[in-house]
């Protein structure tokens, strides 16, 4: 059976996201996909998904849902916020199962940025080239191709019988002021050692020109070498530090272009992105250079996190718990100890 | 034809480049096309995705299965084995709809130029171009191949918005645009094709390497021939080169 949720509050931040596409950079199409992919895959473990399968990623706003078809076994994961159920506050990182008419408000995050909400099974959306991922730049994925709207509702497999038993995780880790690492190049040569300096050595801050295509950096200017900003367009990756001729840092992240004309100082290492990601504007930023042995470490680190993360589920409180929170749901919560198979 | 040594650079740990040079130069796209090929082939282990541009490889990896050593060492073995791809395999005609409201900056480019529109229109759709790179959007074709005798450096201000299907020139490069976008280069036509269209087979048209060729028709053929790219009608097709 197939449930719905539909979307009664939402702003522009608020999209479909999954693991992202592969293979069509060299068609000028990049990647997409979660910002903070270990948030997504604690809220999709939670259910018992795939780490990458499709969720909703809710941005500085928030957002407001109602589960108008079905029954689903539902989770959140990422920033730290409030989440109601039918008003009623209940905690992060846990998963739940939530009846027809049920009503979901994630308030907007205290800190950090994304927010990730996952269904068992995953939400359903006509995936092009091979993900469910909104690509707004290229108007493609998602629902058509467009932001969310109020109003607007996505399908889910619905549950027939409660889930297994409610789970809770710890959270996933954010840090506001610890340094972002970050491998020099590939064009730190045409940078002076001064503006290699800047960035190394500077407390830059995350602007308000900051979105999926990427966080414009405020903070000291950067100074280019003898060749100046421009060089002939090559390739991005999600993390490019790339310097335009104002000397203030843009870090390329998901949905940027493929391809820049600007000479890239430096690149965020693959497990560090999600902590970019995940900061706000005025959020302080400092780089660390470090070796790609480091970073490839960091990658294997957060590859095993990712693996480890169904083992570090928990049952959900006591009985004594279990029973408060139902009462606390108002009835749309389905408490797995009534209603098991 | 011995390949110049080229530059290892790393981008983080998702990703190499190797660059042939630092300027835009036929001799050294050809290179990264035929090294695109050689490592789309190799089956080098944790390989993601290649993106070629006119003078480098980006080789997209993932960090847990690519071993840097190795991957260096496979590149450069790649590279002192790869002839340089010197033919096109695909040839496409592209429609354009040159000057007046498709190509608002005809007249002021030929004035630069000292010759008349029409010239230019004829010097820009004589020539061979191939493209040399897709990038900055989705379905954005960067060619090489434009007479230099129409090279123009860049406009001082860019443009907030260019339409779907602009054909524009900037320095000595040639551009199919797909979506519109923001663009400082100058207008000189449009084309009714779709080089990227979300939901027709294929997404994407235009590969790396393919020849391209303009063919100026007349406004009165662009509502019909624009109502069909857009259903997801394939108003062109490529042609197989000897």
């Amino acid at each position: 059976m197939t449930g719905r949720l539909v979307i009664k509050r939402c702003n522009g931040g608020l999209s479909l996201q999954d693991g992202g596409r592969r293979g069509y950079q060299r068609y000028g199409l990049s990647g997409s996909g979660a910002m903070d992919r270990l948030a997504m895959a604690t809220a999709n473990a939670l259910v018992g998904n795939a780490p990458d399968a499709p969720v909703l990623e809710l941005g500085l706003g928030g957002g407001r849902f109602v589960v108008e078809a079905g029954r689903g076994w539902f989770a959140c994961a990422g920033a730290p916020c409030t989440l109601r159920i039918d008003g009623a506050p209940i905690a992060g990182h846990r998963s739940m199962t939530l009846a027809e008419g049920a009503e979901w408000e994630v308030d907007p995050p205290r800190e950090g940025t994304f927010v990730y909400l996952a269904v068992a099974g995953g939400f359903a959306a006509r995936a092009l080239l091979g993900s469910v991922s909104l690509h707004l730049r290229a108007g493609i994925g998602g629902i058509d191709g467009r932001t969310f709207q109020s109003g607007d509702g996505l399908a889910f497999t619905a549950t027939e019988h409660a889930a297994p038993g409610d789970r809770i995780i710890d959270a996933v880790p954010l840090d506001r002021d610890a340094p972002i690492r970050v491998m020099l190049g590939p064009q730190a040569d045409s940078f002076t050692q001064g503006g290699i300096d800047t960035l190394l050595g500077s407390t830059f801050t995350v602007s308000h020109r900051a979105d999926r295509m990427g966080y414009q950096l405020d903070g000291p200017t950067i100074a280019h070498g003898a060749g100046g900003y421009n060089i002939v367009s090559d390739a991005t990756v999600a993390g490019s530090i790339q310097v335009p001729g104002n000397g203030l840092p843009i870090v390329l992240m998901a949905d940027r272009q493929t391809t820049g004309g600007y000479p890239k100082i430096a690149t965020v290492i693959s497990a560090d992105l999600r902590r970019l990601a995940q900061r706000r504007p005025g959020d302080p930023v400092r780089f660390e250079a470090v070796a790609l042995a480091t970073a490839r470490e960091a990658a294997f680190e957060r590859q095993r996190a990712i693996a480890d993360l169904p083992g570090r589920l928990r049952p959900l409180g006591g009985f004594d718990t279990e029973r408060l929170l139902g009462a606390n749901l108002a009835g749309h919560a389905v408490d797995a100890l009534q209603e098991g198979p | 034809m011995a390949a110049p040594q080229p530059r290892l650079l790393w981008c983080g740990d998702t990703a190499i480049t190797i660059e042939f040079g630092e300027r835009i130069d036929p001799d050294a796209n050809a290179l990264v096309l035929a090294l695109d090929r050689a490592v789309r082939e190799s089956g080098i282990p944790g390989l993601v995705e290649c993106v070629p541009t006119y003078r480098s490889l980006t080789v997209h990896l993932d960090p847990c299965l690519a071993e840097p050593s190795r991957i260096e060492s496979a590149l450069l073995a790649l590279v002192g084995t790869v002839p340089a791809e010197t033919a096109p395999r695909r040839l496409w005609r592209i429609p354009v709809v040159y000057g007046g409201a498709f190509g608002i900056d005809l007249a002021d480019v030929a004035a630069h130029h000292g010759l008349s529109p029409d010239e230019v229109v004829s010097r820009h759709a004589a020539s061979d171009y191939r493209v040399a790179m897709n990038g900055f959007l989705p379905g954005y074709a960067y060619l090489s191949g434009l007479d230099p005798r129409l090279a123009l450096s860049r406009r001082e201000s860019p443009r907030p918005v260019t339409p779907a299907g602009t054909i524009s020139i900037g320095g000595v490069q040639a551009l199919v645009a797909s979506i519109a976008a923001p663009s400082g280069w100058h207008l000189l036509g449009r084309t009714p094709v779709r080089s990227f269209l979300p939901g027709r087979d294929p997404v994407f048209l235009f590969e790396p390497g393919d020849a391209i060729r303009f063919l100026p028709i007349e406004p009165d053929r662009w509502d019909e021939l624009d109502r069909a790219a857009q259903a997801g009608e394939r108003i062109v097709e490529s042609e197989t080169m000897p």
